[in-house]
């Protein structure tokens, strides 16, 4: 068994990074010429890495799915970006955040990664400000801050409701302008479908030409995927409909090992399902629950009553109303972690208080702080004694400005008018702490294949804190990549370009061709969409929010049965030379329906409750996450072993932080 | 250009406009006299005619040119398209209209411009203008023709004047009102004064 | 009230690939709830479609909320269809009435030329960002963030102007399928930050140099762009890159 080398620089927390870019490899501007990088995906890690590296000199290749890199699903993020700039002097500091994202992570998460990703995080603000990123401010010119789930202080920027959108363009455009100097060469409408290995090393990729349907082969010094999460692998996520875990899959299929797997977030505030028609969950920004707050009924008379829409949630009173989080949770209140707030949601709707006619649905009421923002206003202007429906108006106009495209999204997709009726929400899939596992270079366990952003396991341990995925994707695009990329690249200096002929190459397209043949030959009756949906079911079911034992083990067996089905019965139409959405389909839900199975096992395997990860076998009398430091403080990372997975461990070490059992009371 | 030179013909349309309206003085056009032949003699005067020849034809050959170049651009058409949903009918024919006011302008001209400045080559004497307008304008026909030609007008200083300005960068919230409520005052105020001169010489209410 | 009875007749515009010749066909959907997004209708289509082993309509999505920018579609004669600030992806069919037969296009550019079907490519927007929509520094090259105050009316503006999607549907519902809204929401933002002073004047000629290389038509105002914007970029950008425009021009050596 393979021993997992973190490589974790010597020294003391705080020192580790500093120390480590004062001695890590340089390779001078000649030999950087000379050296390609391919970069998978174009999101924030992708296109940053991209941009930085060819403005370091490297010749750098990206591909994306998308018809433009500027489409990745990182523009979808909402809320914000954490740093600890301490701008609003609430006592911030490096050390918080990072010490935020060990707790809010529930201390399964790599120390050395996660300070380092606090200490650059100040630098990601000022990167993305000098690229013209217009993030929210204040009237005297300074930048604002929002706070956010599971933290004290406000320390997340944002641009409206669109700040990863911002990000995205101002790390696109970098991109872009990287294209038209001729350092970057840009595939749109690619693929990539296997990973090219010489001698041990990742040295290529073999990718399809989405609209020719040609496959052409890559050369690279190093490969990085930065190819996002595997939220979709539940089908209905609030990943984007392409979003997918196939240039992770054949990395790992190819001796990269796939790391706790079965840490995925459930996002506490996405839009209920609506029909069976639904193809994907729509997130409303948890920065709403600064202003909102959760509730469900106290009395099953009043459930009734707005099931069958007797009743408006406005027409229950005060007194029947049970805030369940700001009772449970009286100091973090409507803002605790995600994966708590999504349990107590469950738990209510379990209970059979959910208001909506599937019984799976919260409301997030704003009245309260619209009528607080209405007296603040009306005391600024000097209005005094105003009826409560003017209060309300002018608070109104505080919420618009605050969250007015979420509402205005809320509003299209619903039909329903959120400032005059609370919001019902309820969780969904949203996002995958696991991921490729990486060591503190990100370097994949395959010399020369690197995983940065969500793709890689690294930094928020078994749940993610809102606002903080943006912060990751961009520190390592920026800024650790540029640096620990050296360390690899500079024993590779001597090593020329290999050319495509060779034999790997030629080996990697026909098993890719293969592949492809395989689908088109089973000429089955079910479109994949079935299949996806199916196995969707399996795992939001047996593997979303609350697992057990039981659950899983049928689980495994049920992704197995459905997999087999699959290669039986799919119909892939179209031709493979021509534009065919339904054979990029086909491919990556194959790879989801094996990736399922390992979440699973994962899942089975780790018999403790910790953040996005509840075993219900393992909780508190009050019903929080029991987590066991004694078996589990590991990262699991599995190795692909054909028929199975062979599970390997990186202990980790807490010499800074004092482990405890997470409380937000 | 297109806008520099719309602006430009927006002055002469001021000018022409101003003078022609000197026959409702109903003095038997003395006025108006007056005045047609300080435009007629006037050096100034008849060196901006030529400036004005060129605006016309700068604006002409341009608008040719930016359609040309506009075609080009979307060479299979929709199937179905539905563009009233998004923008006013005028705003999409300023070709269409343009070419029936050059139509216009070329009858125009025939009438009232070419022979004077002919008689004038030849014999150096102005025509009187005054009697030839209530001539011309005799003719139920031509007032109609008349008419059409300041419907188009209309139409056309409707969109021309607010967007020459957006053209030219001119686009601020506190003066858009403005520049949008004098497009509109200008554009009724010269079609109605233009086409009132055929309508009240045929009606004989000018004499 | 939701309804889920819908039935819907579709005119698709089809088209093998670039060099095959298109034509609409017909296609009817029963049971459409008026909760499915217009796209979800496609789906319901196309699954119906594979099954009867018919090639499924190929269309351009991702995100399916609203941001990505990556869908598009000419409906009923408009892009993104009858609402006004919304994507296609957005669109409900609650916005249509049982028994509404519905044409469908893809977006028509000479600088879109259709993939297939309802798929067109846009990388021309992409090569327009190439040319100069970009504040040129380096990572690592910044200053501190509240260094530079940026007033927040001013920073407002930049976002009202970064907004932007880059769907194309400006382009799509110009009748001179220009690009103008595009190009001056990116110019607008930049010119606008002080960060993108230096490169003021550059930029706004590289960019237009290549949206005329691209073969996108000339604005002539008639405003459809605004109207149709998903996310309501204003006309206003275009007169502010008209007057950069013209800056640079008076100022170019």
């Amino acid at each position: 068994m393979a021993t997992l080398d973190s490589k974790i620089p010597e020294g003391p927390v705080e020192k580790k990074w500093t120390n480590y870019k004062s001695h890590v490899h340089l390779i001078n501007p000649a030999n950087k010429r000379n050296l390609e990088v391919i970069v998978i995906g174009s999101g924030l890690a992708g296109a940053s890495a991209a941009a930085s590296l060819a403005e370091l000199g490297y010749k750098v290749k990206v591909f994306c799915f998308q018809d433009s890199p500027r489409r990745a699903h990182s523009i979808a993020a909402q809320g914000g970006i954490n740093a600890a700039k301490n701008y609003q002097n609430d006592g911030d500091s490096d050390y918080r955040l990072f010490y935020d994202t060990v707790k809010g992570g529930d201390y399964r998460s790599r120390e050395a990664n996660v300070y380092r990703l606090a200490e650059v995080s100040a630098n990601i603000i000022d990167q993305c400000v000098a690229q013209g990123v217009p993030f929210a401010r204040e009237y005297g010119g300074m930048l604002s801050n929002r706070s956010f789930g599971g933290v004290l202080v406000q320390r997340t920027f944002y641009a409206a409701g669109q700040t990863g959108q911002q990000l995205l363009l101002g790390a696109y455009s970098a991109l872009e302008r990287q294209v038209g100097m001729g350092a970057v060469q840009m595939y749109s409408r690619h693929e990539m479908l296997e990973l090219v290995m010489i001698d041990g090393k990742c040295r290529g990729i073999i990718a399809r030409d989405l609209v020719s349907g040609k496959l052409e082969r890559h050369f690279g010094h190093a490969v990085l995927l930065c190819s996002g999460g595997y939220g979709n692998v539940f089908f209905l996520s609030t990943n984007a409909m392409g979003s997918n875990v196939t240039a992770a899959w054949k990395a790992h299929k190819q001796g990269a090992y796939f790391a706790n797997p079965c840490y995925t977030q459930i996002h506490p505030t996405c839009i209920p399902v609506s029909g069976h028609h639904q193809s994907k969950l729509t997130l409303m920004s948890e920065s709403l629950r600064n202003d909102g707050r959760i509730w469900v009924p106290k009395k099953k008379e009043d459930v009734e009553a707005l099931r069958k829409k007797q009743k408006k949630a406005s027409q229950i009173p005060e007194e029947d109303r049970d805030y369940y989080l700001e009772r449970r949770y009286p100091a973090f209140g409507n803002l605790v972690p995600r994966d708590v707030a999504s349990r107590a949601a469950k738990e209510r709707c379990d209970a059979g208080f959910g208001v909506n006619a599937t019984g799976e649905a919260v409301f997030l009421d704003f009245t309260t702080n619209t009528r607080r923002y209405g007296n603040i206003e009306a005391t600024k202007h000097g209005h005094h004694n105003l009826p409560d429906a003017e209060i309300m108006e002018l608070g109104r106009g505080v919420i618009k400005e605050k969250y007015g495209n979420l509402f205005d999204m809320y509003k299209q997709i619903t039909g329903v008018d959120p400032y005059q009726e609370p919001m019902q929400i309820y969780p969904a899939v949203h996002y995958t702490m696991g991921g490729l596992w990486v060591d503190y270079n990100l370097m994949t366990t395959v010399p020369g294949l690197y995983a940065l952003g969500e793709a890689n396991f690294s930094d928020h341990g078994a749940n993610r804190l809102g606002a903080s995925a943006l912060m990751q994707g961009l520190a390592d695009g920026y800024f650790v990549i540029p640096y620990t990329i050296g360390d690899y690249l500079s024993t590779e200096i001597r090593t020329k370009a290999i050319s495509t002929d060779h034999e790997a190459f030629a080996q990697a397209e026909k098993s890719v061709q293969e592949k492809i043949d395989k689908l088109f030959a089973v000429k089955g009756t079910q479109p994949v969409d079935y299949f996806h949906r199916e196995l969707g079911k399996i795992m939001w079911e047996k593997c979303g929010m609350a697992r057990n034992a039981k659950g899983l083990q049928e689980a495994i067996s049920e992704i197995q049965k459905l997999r087999e089905a699959f290669w039986k019965d799919v119909r892939v139409t179209g031709e493979k030379d021509e534009f065919n959405p339904e054979l990029e389909k086909a491919g990556r839900v194959a790879d989801f329906l094996e990736l399922g199975e390992l979440v699973c096992k994962d899942a089975l395997d780790r018999n403790e409750s910790c953040g996005g990860h509840f075993r219900e076998e393992y909780q508190t009398e009050e019903g929080e996450a029991l987590r066991d430091d004694e078996k589990y403080n590991y990262v699991a990372a599995w190795e692909y072993k054909g028929a199975d997975w062979e599970l390997h461990k990186e202990e980790l070490k807490f010499e800074n932080i004092k482990i405890a059992q997470r409380s937000y009371k | 250009m297109m806008a520099l030179t719309g602006l430009f013909l927006i002055t002469f349309l001021i000018v022409h406009a101003g003078i022609n309206a000197m026959i409702f003085f109903n003095d038997g056009g003395e006025t108006f006299a007056h005045w047609a032949h300080f435009m007629g003699t006037n050096l100034i005067i008849r060196t901006m005619e030529l400036v004005l020849v060129a605006g016309f034809v700068v604006h002409i050959v341009d608008a040719l040119l930016i359609t040309k170049h506009n075609k080009a651009a979307r060479p299979v058409q929709y199937a179905y398209s539905n563009p009233n949903a998004n923008s006013t009918w005028y705003s999409r024919s300023m070709g269409l209209l343009g070419t029936i006011i050059l139509l216009f302008l070329i009858i125009h001209a025939a009438h009232f411009w070419i022979p004077n400045r002919y008689n004038q080559f030849t014999t150096g004497e102005e025509l009187n203008l005054f009697t030839r307008m209530q001539d011309t304008f005799s003719h139920w026909y031509v007032v109609v023709i008349y008419v059409a030609g300041c419907f188009s007008l209309f139409w056309h200083l409707m969109q021309g004047f607010k967007t020459a300005f957006q053209t030219l960068g001119i686009n601020h919230p506190k003066y858009n009102p403005l520049i949008k409520n004098v497009g509109i005052a200008f554009s009724v105020i010269i079609s109605v004064l233009f086409a009132s001169m055929p309508i009240s010489m045929f009606f004989n209410l000018v004499h | 009230m939701s309804e889920n009875n819908m039935k819907i007749t579709l005119k698709v515009w089809r088209q093998r690939n670039n060099k095959a010749k298109g034509a609409l066909e017909t296609y009817k959907v029963d049971e459409v709830s008026s909760d499915m997004s217009f796209l979800e209708m496609f789906d319901v289509l196309n699954d119906k479609l594979i099954r009867e082993g018919k090639d499924p309509i190929a269309f351009d999505h991702d995100c399916r909320e609203g941001i990505c920018g990556m869908c598009s579609m000419y409906i009923n004669g408009q892009p993104h269809g009858p609402l006004q600030g919304v994507t296609t992806c957005q669109l409900h069919m609650r916005s249509f009435k049982d028994g509404d037969t519905i044409v469908v296009e893809p977006w028509r550019a000479k600088a879109f030329p259709v993939i297939k079907d309802l798929v067109v490519d846009r990388s021309a927007f992409d090569r327009i960002i190439a040319a100069g929509g970009f504040i040129s520094v380096n990572t690592g090259n910044a200053q501190d963030a509240n260094a530079l105050p940026i007033s927040k009316e001013l920073a407002d503006r930049a976002f009202a102007a970064a907004a932007c999607i880059g769907c194309g549907a400006c382009v799509a519902a110009c009748k001179n399928s220009s690009a103008m809204l595009f190009v001056s929401a990116k110019v607008t933002q930049l010119s606008l930050l002080p960060q993108g002073e230096p490169e003021r004047q550059s930029r706004v000629l590289d960019m237009a140099a290549q949206m005329d290389a691209e073969g996108f038509g000339s604005c002539t105002n008639t405003g459809a762009c605004e109207a149709e914007c998903p996310k309501g970029i204003s006309v206003s950008n275009i007169a502010h890159m008209n007057r950069e425009f013209f800056a640079a021009e008076l100022n170019k050596k």
